[in-house]
């Protein structure tokens, strides 16, 4: 009992950070390391992490199911819309420059969403399979 | 033959072999797909490293530095990384539904459990 | 050079996994080799592939290796024969791919050709063209952002394929198939 309270306690101080940090890492990619990928990772291992120490049970009321899910199609139709929007704007699919009056400003923002658009898919499928994994133990006996 | 020159080469050959045997040599599941992750983490090595320059920095411009490393092969990689984890996902979700439709994820026993299967089904038929 | 040795204990790590027979020391010994892995990378200047490998393989994988252990509960069995063949298949591999490397240029070679054609453009122009300073993600996001595209939809798709393996049906009381 003592060592799950140190547990506890730890994990209630760390998760904040952890996302916190999962969103420097999304939007300060253009400036240091980063970017999408590595943002979505960190963000489902907090999540991940939240469930190891508290319980799925608690983890999939803080996250539900079909949060996890509406987010896995969501990222990659943020993808395919910035795609579809350069096409409407006149240039080719997934034309950046096209996006703004300014190329640069219009490549900046076009890089902004798809990156937004890869964490949130990549983050949706780590936890997805977490979740997956542990509802499968549960089920048993 | 340039031993200095090409150590982190043989390493990664090294690191690739091993993972390919522990895929053919050992018969538990799991055991099979950490050598395939091993395997890939080899080839990741193998692609990073001739873009290294020594006295170069992280491809990120800023002021002050004139010498970078190479950016092309850390974006293949961080594909790599990703689709990576991806597939042992879906091999781990194989292997848990075979666990339980065999009862064990040794490969002897799986495939010995499927001959059996083949004979009675044979005979029924 | 650090690289060297921390090349040398993956290769200590990696013999420790074949040996071992405890799955979990298995899968430690596999979280371990991917953080050493994670610190070569960012020792060869890679800090974004560094970054995603030491989340993605110490983190996630480790992860999903212990909760798949759970639900498989076995450890490996004893070999019933030496793994002779194997070992001389792979060693012949490996024989020919030294052969190959012999070909390659030297560590850190600045006229090696990996450093001409494409990248002196995205170095350089990268800043005036996209306006982003790293240049991993300009390439990624914008230069090469077809293969990004490819590469979300094939998560989305393993996701998928999970959510198809893994999905708990109603039970019914009869005897299935």
């Amino acid at each position: 009992m003592r060592r799950q309270l140190v547990l506890r306690v730890v994990a209630k101080l760390l998760i904040p950070y952890i996302v916190l940090f999962a969103l420097y890492v999304q939007f300060h990619g253009d400036f240091g390391p980063g970017g999408g990928f590595q943002a979505g990772v960190i963000a489902a291992a907090g999540v991940i992490f939240y469930g190891l120490i508290y319980g799925l049970a608690d983890a999939r009321k803080v996250v539900p199911d079909w949060v996890v899910e509406a987010m896995l199609g969501t990222g990659l139709l943020v993808y395919l819309g910035v795609g579809v929007l350069g096409l409407l704007l006149g240039g080719n699919y997934l034309d950046y420059f096209v996006l703004a009056r300014d190329p640069v400003e219009g490549q900046h923002r076009g890089i902004f969403w798809v990156e937004a658009g890869v964490g949130i898919t990549v983050a949706g499928v780590m936890l997805k399979i977490f979740y997956m994994f542990g509802a499968r133990g549960t089920a048993d006996e | 033959m340039n031993f200095a020159g090409h150590f982190s080469y043989w390493a990664t050959i090294f690191l690739m072999i091993a993972g390919l045997f522990i895929v053919i040599a050992r018969g538990n599941l799991i055991k099979k797909l950490v050598g395939l992750s091993i395997f890939q983490t080899s080839v990741y090595l193998l692609y990073v490293a001739p873009g290294k320059l020594i006295g170069g920095t992280a491809p990120i411009i800023a002021d002050g530095f004139t010498v970078y490393s190479n950016p092309l092969p850390h974006v293949l990689i961080l594909t790599a990384i990703v689709v990576g984890v991806a597939t042992l996902a879906l091999g781990l979700a194989l292997v848990v539904r075979i666990r339980e439709a065999y009862g064990s994820i040794e490969e002897d026993v799986i495939l010995a459990g499927e001959e059996v299967q083949e004979q009675t089904g044979g005979q029924e038929a | 050079m650090i690289i060297n040795v921390l090349l040398v204990l993956m290769a200590l790590a990696v013999i420790a996994i074949d040996r071992a027979r405890n799955l979990f020391a298995v899968i430690v010994l596999s979280g371990s080799y991917s953080f050493l892995m994670a610190t070569v990378l960012v020792a060869l200047d890679a800090v974004d592939v560094g970054m995603t490998e030491a989340a993605v393989g110490a983190g996630v994988s480790t992860v999903l290796l212990l909760a798949a252990l759970h639900l498989c509960r076995s450890e490996e069995a004893k070999p019933a024969h030496q793994p002779w063949l194997p070992l001389a298949v792979a060693a012949a591999c490996g024989a020919v791919l030294v052969y190959g490397t012999f070909g390659l240029p030297a560590f850190s070679d600045p006229q090696a050709p990996i450093h001409t054609h494409v990248v002196p453009r995205y170095l350089g122009e990268a800043v005036r063209e996209t306006g982003v300073p790293n240049v991993v993600t300009a390439v990624l996001a914008s230069y090469r952002g077809y293969d990004t595209l490819g590469e979300t939809t094939v998560v989305f798709t393993a996701g998928a394929g999970v959510i198809a393996l893994l999905r708990r049906r109603k039970k019914r009381k009869d005897a299935s198939r």
